[in-house]
């Protein structure tokens, strides 16, 4: 069926409509949001085994042929992207029939949440790049809707600075489009690959390679640019906190992937600068996850770190590291996702999110203290849990690279990530009850399923690095051969 | 006191109508001169509110007793469907259809043709945003 590869768009756009019509009947949208998001994980399935039977998978848009009408390419890289954002956001929505309140979820949270996903979903399955300019604004769109949704005045704080430096980051976006359309003339990917490798690498290539540099940099939380990450999402409730955490810096994570192996193969000093940056960022990232005593904070600064890695390993550029990027992408998505509904149960049990105010949850809550250390234990790479694979990749591909300081820098970074997830285990669950802990012991039952769903699958990743291993090379193939990718598209 | 509107009021009557008209006809007229659903929509949203300053909420309320949030996504609905005509034709996704030289009634022959549909969508979208933010903000106190 030529339009397969559409309907993870299509579907939560649908549903999102609908969900509009009757946002006070809390249960049914509750029942249609899941239902969505399952049979978008179904066509995601079968997406992937056609483009493992077939190859990169193409629709254009209205039957124009490639390069004047609007192309959605999935390749494997996209297709497993999506997949995880499908199996997050499942998990995330599932988590806020308990831990969200009422008059948020009335609030047109459902709608807002599968329009997210529309914009998501499409800005990894665009082959057009001011289509991924308008899916970047409907994924920001929302967001900001539910960075604001409740109205608490942290909340209205912050999504002031982060609507601000959204807008100043699509401005950005446009022009560099501009520029880019102004030099190449096209605005379809493979054909702009295709005319970029015409040119020898002009001046002004170098320069466009930078502004996409910082605009995705922005929406993706690089050095110097992730200044507004930490407050803006440090007020959002949990559930949307996870979305946040696990699918929207991803998204600029893989624009300046798509962009930089497409685009800018041949431009060494973008590709220096990405490298100097994104150690930079790890670095930043682990300062500020071991500073902080504050869950939230720890999570989200572990986030900086996670995208400085991934980062890096796009900046090397080989064989090897590029399957460790996608491998610790992937895993990354979903670890971050687990971890945040986590601490949200950690806040719910306590009421605080401070660390130095809660002791003492493992006697009453002993599986969600085991839970926990199996997600941090995973984040920080240990062998058996899905962080290993992807983190050992990286640091062979420096080596091969010969790229020493960054592999070890890298190599560091797992240490001390793996020191601040172990300080909330430490400090949060030994030690005696703390007093604000209440009286009889709370029912986390349901909010705990979605986390084990999601630990369930970073431990099979991990144990099943072989048959994920098939899949991510033929991602990393299309990233290092784009000749592929334009042949799949001008169909030449 | 009291400020008689009588002359605000009555004019707003004639010239609401001749505005929506400019509007429908400027909707109509997009596939060959300029015009379309988004400024169609944007005009028939300043009739509105032109009946918004002449009159007041209530009144306005009462003269179109629909919810604008409906509206939009009623909107976003028909453009959607007007997509999937394709994936059920086996084409891609918004692929359109025209019909040339349709004899219709009153109007004589004219062409149809399929992003009429969608630009009504637009229109829907366009009227129900600019009217759900005018009406949210007018009622804020």
């Amino acid at each position: 069926m030529t339009n397969l590869i559409l309907f993870p768009i299509l579907i939560p756009l649908f549903t999102g409509i609908i969900l509009i019509f009757f946002h006070k009947r809390i249960h049914l949208q509750r029942g249609i949001s899941l239902l969505s998001i399952f049979s978008s994980l179904y066509v995601t399935f079968i997406m992937i085994h056609t483009i493992k039977e077939e190859g990169i998978q193409t629709v254009n848009l209205g039957n124009w042929e490639a390069p004047f009408g609007i192309t959605i390419v999935s390749d494997m890289l996209s297709a497993l992207l999506v997949l995880t954002t499908n199996i997050v956001a499942l998990c995330c929505v599932f988590f806020s029939f308990r831990g969200l309140d009422k008059e948020r979820e009335e609030s047109y949270y459902y709608p807002i949440v599968q329009f997210l996903l529309v914009g998501v979903t499409g800005a990894f399955s665009t082959g057009d790049i001011f289509n991924l300019f308008v899916f970047f604004e409907v994924m920001l769109m929302s967001s900001y809707v539910l960075l604001v949704i409740g109205n608490s005045k942290i909340q209205l704080r912050e999504t002031v600075k982060y609507i601000i430096v959204n807008v100043v980051a699509s401005g950005l976006f446009v022009i560099t489009v501009a520029y880019l359309y102004s030099v190449v003339g096209t605005l379809n990917m493979a054909h702009i690959s295709e005319r970029i490798s015409e040119l020898n690498q002009p001046g002004i290539l170098t320069v466009i390679a930078v502004l996409f540099l910082i605009v995705f940099g922005l929406k993706g939380a690089i050095f110097p640019l992730f200044f507004w990450l930490p407050g803006s999402y440090y007020a959002a409730p949990i559930p949307i906190l996870a979305l946040f955490g696990a699918l929207l810096t991803k998204v600029g994570v893989y624009s300046i992937t798509r962009t930089y192996s497409l685009f800018f193969y041949e431009d060494t000093y973008a590709f220096t600068l990405l490298a100097i940056l994104s150690l930079i960022t790890i670095v930043l990232g682990v300062i500020g996850a071991l500073a902080y005593n504050d869950l939230k904070k720890i999570i989200i600064y572990n986030i900086i770190t996670a995208i400085g890695v991934i980062l890096f390993a796009v900046s090397v550029f080989n064989e090897t590291s590029l399957n460790g990027a996608i491998f610790y992408l992937l895993h990354d998505m979903i670890v971050k996702g687990a971890l945040f509904l986590l601490i949200g149960i950690m806040i719910y049990l306590t009421g605080t999110s401070n660390l130095n105010s809660m002791s003492g949850l493992m006697k009453r809550y002993p599986f969600l203290a085991w839970i926990f250390f199996i997600a941090v234990i995973s984040l920080a790479g240990i062998p058996p849990l899905s962080g290993f694979v992807g983190k050992l990749l990286i640091i062979q591909g420096g080596f091969l690279d010969k790229n020493y300081l960054g592999s070890f820098i890298v190599v560091m970074s797992s240490l001390l990530v793996l020191l601040s997830g172990i300080k909330i285990f430490v400090k949060g669950f030994w030690g005696d009850e703390s007093p604000n802990l209440t009286e009889e012991k709370r029912k986390i039952n349901i909010q705990l399923l979605p986390c084990i769903l999601l630990i369930t699958l970073s431990v099979l990743i991990g144990l099943g690095s072989e048959v994920m291993y098939s899949y991510i090379s033929i991602a990393a193939e299309t990233l290092l051969h784009p000749e592929n990718y334009i042949h799949a598209v001008l169909k030449e | 006191m009291k400020i008689n509107n009588l002359v605000l009021q009555t004019v707003t009557k004639i010239i609401v109508f001749l505005i929506f008209l400019y509007s429908v006809d400027l909707f109509f007229a997009g596939h060959y001169t300029p015009g379309g659903g988004f400024v169609g929509g944007l005009m028939t949203s300043g009739a509105i509110v032109l009946l918004l300053l002449a009159y007041d909420l209530k009144t306005v309320r009462k003269i179109f007793p629909v919810n604008f949030i409906y509206v939009t996504a009623l909107g976003l609905f028909i453009s959607f469907s007007t997509g999937m005509i394709g994936i059920f034709a086996d084409k891609p996704f918004l692929t359109h259809f025209f019909h040339k030289h349709v004899h219709l009634p009153i109007i004589g022959e004219t062409s149809l043709h399929t992003a009429a549909l969608f630009d009504l969508g637009v229109f829907l979208v366009v009227v129900g945003v600019t009217m759900t933010i005018i009406q949210t903000i007018g009622e804020d106190d």
